[in-house]
């Protein structure tokens, strides 16, 4: 009952003995989470949170059979360490990492395109299959067991949603921050068609934000082939245009973008549109 | 980031795009100097300034001699110049980029930028130079051509040819266009740019192929490693309050409204503005402190929201999650004491041990609303901001 990761899944953490990655580490140990190792150049050989530590992913991968990971590497590295992830054959790699130069995003997504791996972010909070497995930086005590599934391209107001959700019974599948960069892994429509697939996801709740046309291309999914209920929510809606809103790719430009037109293709895909961000809990509720 | 014109071509030019003969000028007299060097029977004066429209503004003219340059470098400088870019108040031209005239023959629009759909670099080309790329698509959308671009190849020549071809160019000119349009991306790449727009680029009268125009706008997570790029932001195009932000690493957009807006997240920024909006206010601005929202950040945002004159009252909207909220509570006290905070307060706040940081709020004896939900905040905050 969740898509991509379960209890099985056997992580590894990129960037592994850094501040972010202890903590966050620690966190997911602490979760359920089966982090088998990390990987540090430079510090192979030695453990951390009792742990072993390599020097490469795939000494990490032969060692530990890791089929995740999780990578909390500065941007000037981060190319290189979803590179070697996707090298080294790992199944999923979830990029936390934000600020990674644009260009260096598209050499990496037509690369990882071409493998057998997964790509989710960067610039993102991660994944978490409640009670299974969290590979992120999201607060699991939030979060609930049950069949809603979560996709959005923010980090806190997933949070916020998941919350409402959780407060009123409600639990989810699987949540995925799909992340605010313009270009990404993982699209809002690939994981549509995941919980459009997983028997156990009853319910879909897609948070966009304003730049870009993937929410339009995702309503088009639903519309032509999703039969669940889907609830949309759009950021930005007092958004000034031609205005980076914090995420890179949160913009407006020449006109295209806008939470107007994200809402009006969501509304023709037959998706129940929430206009107030207070008000997804109980949509959801309302629906389900 | 943006830069200016002349600046824009300079990069160019290193990358072997040809720009007409030009000189920047910071006043009347260098003005006339750079026209006197340009010995052209025909120079353009051309106001630098972070905005398009600046011809239909009145901020590019025509000079036939250094004299008359020097005359229209004095009536642009200092003043504030208006383009349908700019907004009513304008921005106040500093700098001229005074260029030879050229015997153009025909206009094109050129331009490079990340496609988001296609995850590509892409090409693209109109032959309608000088007008808007999104009213021509909108218009003709047919009359865009679109090159994507592979990373690992590049431009390849002929991806080059054949939108020389396309935009209707000779044998001749074409030869011109492919290394002109190679040159182009080799500076896109180069540079980490987002978007390089040539518009027009012009063809003249003895066939070569010229930058009349150029727009470049480098991707901001990429500077760290474009130190040369840096040195040339011009902080004058900028916000005041947006540049202060920058420094402490918060995203801060200045808005019209009068509820001053504190958030962790982008997200969740855009949405605390949205539901101000719903609650019948308007946002003061943007504002993310980052997702982990240290006691630090949090003084910093403070600082810059209560420069703003127009706000009314400060909504904090933090879900910590993993922060803990009596830490978070007790930085916002002490940011609130240090910095003599006039404005009333609504704090949402949700994360580990919120019962207690809610108590250090309402124990501090500062005038602090504590909202129950981020549509009770909001309200609040609309409430005590006053009719718009």
């Amino acid at each position: 009952m969740s898509i991509l990761i379960d209890e099985r899944t056997r992580v590894i953490v990129q960037g592994f003995t850094g501040r972010e990655g202890t903590f966050h580490a620690q966190q997911m140990i602490e979760y359920g989470t089966n982090v088998v190792g990390g990987v540090t150049p430079g510090k192979g050989g030695t453990r951390h949170l009792e742990r072993p530590v390599f020097n490469t992913v795939s000494g990490a991968v032969s060692t530990t059979g890791a089929d995740a990971s999780v990578i909390f590497v500065p941007p000037p590295y981060a190319a290189d360490a979803i590179l070697e992830a996707a090298d080294a054959g790992i199944a999923l790699v979830v990029c936390i990492t934000e600020g990674i130069p644009t260009l260096d995003i598209v050499r990496v997504v037509a690369s990882v395109d071409k493998s057998k791996t997964r790509l989710i972010g960067p610039n993102c909070p991660g994944i978490i299959s409640p009670g299974k497995c969290k590979i992120g930086i999201m607060p699991g005590r939030i979060h609930k067991q049950g069949h809603v599934g979560v996709v959005s391209r923010s980090g806190t107001l997933t949070y916020e949603a998941v919350d409402q959700l959780s407060r009123l019974g409600i639990g989810q599948s699987t949540c995925i921050g799909i992340g605010g960069d313009p270009i990404i892994g993982t699209s809002f429509l690939d994981v549509i068609r995941l919980f459009n697939e997983d028997r156990e996801t009853h319910a879909i709740v897609v948070i966009g934000e304003i730049g870009g046309n993937e929410e339009e291309r995702a309503a088009e999914f639903v519309r032509s082939r999703v039969k669940k209920p889907v609830i949309g929510f759009v950021a930005g809606q007092t958004a000034p245009p031609g205005r980076r809103m914090g995420h890179a790719g949160a913009i407006i430009s020449g006109g295209q973008g806008t939470a107007k037109d994200k809402y009006t293709a969501m509304s023709a895909a037959g998706i129940r549109t929430v206009q107030s961000p207070a008000e997804i809990g109980a949509t959801v509720a309302a629906v389900l | 980031m943006k830069i200016h014109e002349y600046q824009a071509k300079a990069i160019l030019a290193r990358y072997g795009v040809t720009t007409p003969r030009g000189e920047v000028a910071f006043s009347k007299d260098e003005a006339r100097a750079a026209a006197e060097r340009l010995g052209a029977p025909v120079v353009v004066v051309k106001a630098q300034i972070h905005a398009g429209g600046r011809g239909k503004g009145g901020g590019v003219k025509l000079a036939r001699s250094a004299d008359e340059a020097a005359d229209i470098a004095a009536g642009l400088l200092g003043r504030a110049l208006v383009t349908p870019q700019t907004g009513p108040g304008g921005r106040i031209v500093r700098r001229l980029l005074v260029e030879e005239g050229l015997d153009i023959k025909r206009e094109l629009y050129l331009g490079l930028l990340v496609d988001r759909a296609a995850g590509l670099p892409v090409l693209m080309a109109s032959a309608s130079g000088g007008m808007e790329i999104e009213e021509v698509a909108k218009e003709n959308p047919g009359a865009v051509l679109r090159e994507p671009i592979h990373p690992a190849d590049g431009l390849l020549p002929y991806q080059a040819r054949k939108i020389a071809v396309a935009l209707g160019l000779t044998a001749e000119e074409m030869k011109y266009a492919v290394a002109f349009l190679q040159a182009l991306y080799r500076a896109f790449l180069d540079t980490d740019a987002s978007l390089i727009e040539i518009n027009p680029c012009v063809l003249t009268g003895d066939g070569r192929l010229i930058a009349l125009d150029a727009k470049m706008t480098f991707d901001d997570n990429a500077l760290f490693r474009h130190m040369e790029l840096r040195e040339l932001r011009d902080f004058d195009e900028e916000d005041p309050l947006e540049v202060e932000a920058s420094k402490f690493g918060i995203n801060y957009i200045k808005l019209d409204g009068r509820v001053g807006c504190m958030v962790n997240g982008a997200g969740l920024a855009m949405a605390t503005m949205d539901i101000i909006k719903l609650a019948g206010g308007a946002p003061a601005n943007f504002l993310d402190v980052g997702g982990g929202a240290s006691a630090e950040q949090v003084k910093n945002a403070f600082h810059i929201l209560i420069s703003d004159p127009s706000v009314r009252t400060v909504f904090i909207n933090i879900f910590g999650g993993i922060l803990r909220c009596d830490v978070l509570a007790t930085g916002v006290v002490a940011a609130a004491k240090e910095l003599q905070l006039k404005v009333p307060v609504v704090i949402r706040i949700e994360g580990t041990n919120v019962e207690l940081g809610q108590k250090i709020l309402r124990e501090s004896g500062l005038d602090f609303a504590i909202a129950n939900g981020m549509k009770d905040g909001a309200e609040k905050a609309v409430r005590l901001a006053g009719a718009p």
